[in-house]
């Protein structure tokens, strides 16, 4: 049954992923991007992480696509004329690094021999709360200041001048 | 039965190269920020699933924060593909040659 969900999981995703960085329109591009954002909180529910598989949903498909979709209809679904890359270097490297990457990753994968899982660990709110205000308080305040610093910045980006 | 952790690797690996030809090979600016969110979570997909092969959360407490920072990036990148839009009436990426040498 896992296995099940995990391939089906898998295959929309990247599929759904494809759709998202080739397609032309990009209200159809971001749309496509929620389905495999949906698809990878599947994969992080059945990791055991249930508080990140909630706030793959709601971070990403709630806020991150949110802001996209509104930037997209803010300037008037813009599409690039000629889209594809004109350049030859960027076309030719393009196609030719995500292949040298996956050809990388499919000769680790291949190799290797992993040693034997330790006793799997509930990713519940709970246990990570405990980790983010224990250990880990001091990268969980930078973030805070990040975001507040990320707010400003977008907001003074799009001001208009005077 | 269980998914082996080789798996989902896999499938970390396959989204991490979709999303970098998506940055290389667009010139549009939204698609382009979209393949940088695809990557990111390519790589979420392979800290948790070795999270759970170490059985400790700390790959999580990872992926927690990537998440803010790809928050905050998409807000900054998206002000900006706006303020480029105001200023070119276009958001491609090619004719950002302002600062050209």
């Amino acid at each position: 049954m896992e296995m099940i969900v995990f391939y089906a999981a898998a295959v929309l995703a990247v599929i759904s992923a494809g759709v998202a960085v080739a397609h032309r329109n990009p209200v159809v591009n971001v749309l496509s991007l929620i389905v495999t954002f949906f698809c990878v909180a599947v994969t992080f529910a059945l990791l055991g992480a249930s508080f990140l598989a909630g706030a793959q949903i709601l971070v990403y498909a709630g806020a991150i696509l949110v802001l996209f979709l509104f930037v997209v209809m803010l300037l008037n679904a813009p599409t690039v004329e000629g889209d594809a890359n004109e350049r030859p270097v960027q076309r030719v490297g393009g196609v030719l690094l995500p292949l040298a990457l996956l050809a990388g990753a499919a000769a680790v994968l291949l190799a290797v021999t992993l040693a034997p899982a330790a006793a799997p660990v509930e990713g519940t709110p709970h246990a990570l709360g405990r980790l983010l205000v224990g250990p880990q308080l001091f990268a969980f305040e930078l973030v805070s200041v990040l975001l507040l610093a990320a707010l400003v910045g977008a907001m003074i980006l799009v001001k208009r001048k005077s | 039965m269980t998914v082996p952790l080789t798996h989902y690797l896999a499938l970390a690996s396959v989204l991490f190269a979709v999303g970098a030809a998506g940055v290389l090979l667009r010139r549009n600016g939204i698609s382009i920020l979209l393949g940088v969110e695809i990557m990111l979570n390519a790589v979420n997909v392979a800290l948790v699933a070795f999270a759970r092969q170490h059985g400790n959360l700390d790959g999580q407490v990872l992926v927690f924060f990537v998440m803010a920072v790809a928050a905050a990036e998409v807000a900054v990148g998206l002000a900006l593909l706006v303020a480029i839009f105001r200023r070119h009436q276009s958001i491609d990426v090619d004719r950002l040659n302002v600062m050209r040498w």
